[in-house]
């Protein structure tokens, strides 16, 4: 394992060198800025509206009670978006369809002898296959968690007020008043994080495929399954250091 | 000119190279032969930096390249071209686009320039008017010459190309080694050829290293390898049928 975070820190190092041509990897990242970012926003979208819908039906069924304002329903709803549900289950989503793609690219690139022609040519293999996928990361996941955060609550409002649990008017209120500008700034930093926990993670897992194509489908399954234990981990830090 | 001292490498338990010693002079088909395991491979990755040698030098013109960092190798590396077994294109770029990719990361010269050089490396290579094609798209032979034109793109020095004829029909296998054969005498390139194909080492084989169990077991050209006394050799060289007929009228 000491081996392992050891061998990640020396590659993240040279994947941080200067770049041979900053003009390729402009056109790098904006390739992976796609990718990662405007091709999974179908996928964000239809999770976070059901996300929002049910969590709504679940936090009205466990606050019934005269005492408590219905206004409350939106307004948790709103807070657990922010602070949990987009940031946490997007990058678990995102571990799942972005990681295993990079790692088995990367891992399919190793096999293949194309990271060696890379090195052969002088090129730092590193820093012209991660970088671009690193910025993308940290650029693209929290745009994808404020769509999300915006998608959950619209979810949120569609499931209560189709199924009868609030209405619209309480929803709405719920979800404008007592707002803490924070709680985005928590939110935006998580995904920060978790961009790059998903691209660097998944990335590394790839770069030191050794063997066969076997070897790149390990490779991915680990890369899930580290990136979403890194991630939940990394969940808990930032929000006992922010809030 | 390349020349290897002394070069050892073990993985673990597993030691491979023996102490192999030799000169790759320029403008010359330098082959590096021997049966599977035998360090062939092992000892072209160490030559390229690709393996670091446990003991033992590689000089390139009189460069120590061992002893270099990596980032003093880079100025060696731009002088370097490979073809690798399976071509190692890059999937994502065009036949075009993988022939450009040294020229665009490290020089500046202009579009035009770089196409220019792209299609006559192509036109070299019999491929004129591939450039839009992916790698997909290509058969084996193809792909190795598109390999041998991503490989001469920056006007190597020094050429090393692993296994050029694995997974080739005969004929495809005569085109690329006469391909090997021309580049290296045009451009007086040193080039250094990993390869177990008998076709190649009687048709291109100035200068043969034989390994065996990770030492250097004979050394020798086309011409003498096939009178040489070596049982080792012979064995490895006529072990099918035809080339054993085939020695008898020699």
């Amino acid at each position: 394992m000491f081996t392992d975070f050891g061998r990640y820190i020396l590659l993240l190092k040279a994947v941080f060198k200067r770049p041979e041509q900053w003009k390729i990897y402009w056109k790098n990242i904006s390739h992976e800025m796609v990718y990662i970012g405007v091709n999974s926003l179908y996928l964000i979208g239809i999770i976070s509206v059901f996300v929002g819908a049910v969590m709504t039906l679940q936090i009205a069924f466990q606050l019934q009670s005269d005492l408590i304002p219905k206004t409350i329903i939106g307004s948790v709803n709103r807070d657990s978006a922010i602070l949990e549900l987009s940031p946490t289950i997007s990058a678990l989503v995102l571990a799942g369809k972005i990681g295993s793609s990079i790692s088995s690219e990367i891992g399919t690139m190793r096999v293949t002898e194309q990271i060696d022609a890379l090195e052969i040519m002088g090129i730092n293999a590193p820093g012209f296959l991660i970088l671009p996928k690193i910025i993308a990361g940290v650029t693209m996941i929290p745009l994808l968690v404020i769509v999300s955060i915006a998608l959950n609550i619209i979810g949120g409002y569609i499931g209560g007020t189709f199924s009868g649990a609030i209405t619209g008017a309480d929803y709405y209120r719920g979800i404008t008043e007592g707002f803490n500008p924070f709680t985005i700034v928590v939110s935006l930093v998580k995904a920060f994080f978790f961009g790059f926990i998903i691209t660097s993670v998944s990335a590394y897992q790839g770069y030191y495929v050794k063997g066969s194509a076997l070897e790149v489908g390990r490779a991915s399954t680990s890369t899930v399954v580290i990136s979403c234990i890194s991630i939940l981990c990394a969940d808990y830090v930032i929000t006992d250091l922010l809030l | 000119m390349i020349e290897i001292k002394d070069i050892h490498k073990s993985f673990g338990d597993n030691y491979v190279l023996k102490g192999i010693s030799g000169k790759f002079e320029a403008g010359m088909n330098n082959l590096i032969i021997g049966g599977s395991g035998s360090g062939k491979t092992t000892l072209l990755k160490c030559m390229v930096g690709l393996h670091e040698p446990d003991e033992g030098y590689v000089l390139y013109d009189g460069r120590d390249f061992t002893r270099l960092t990596k980032d003093e190798r880079i100025d060696i590396r731009k002088e370097i071209g490979m073809l690798f077994q399976n071509s190692a294109l890059f999937d994502s770029m065009t036949v075009q686009e993988n022939v450009m990719f040294a020229l665009n990361m490290f020089t500046k010269q202009s579009k035009e320039e770089k196409l220019e050089r792209v299609n006559f490396c192509l036109n070299r290579v019999n491929l004129e008017g591939k450039n839009d094609l992916y790698p997909s798209e290509l058969s084996g032979g193809m792909k190795k010459r598109v390999g041998i034109a991503r490989a001469i793109s920056m006007q190597p020095k020094y050429l090393f190309v692993d296994e050029p004829n694995s997974g080739l029909d005969p004929l495809t296998s005569i085109v690329i080694d006469e391909l090997i054969d021309e580049i290296t005498n045009e451009y007086n390139i040193t080039t250094v050829v990993v390869t177990h194909d008998m076709n190649s080492v009687m048709g291109i084989g100035e200068n043969i290293l034989f390994l065996a169990e990770g030492k250097k077991e004979w050394e020798g050209s086309n011409k003498e390898i096939a009178h040489t006394d070596n049982q080792r050799v012979n064995d490895f060289v006529f072990a099918s049928k035809f080339a054993q007929a085939a020695k008898e009228k020699l």
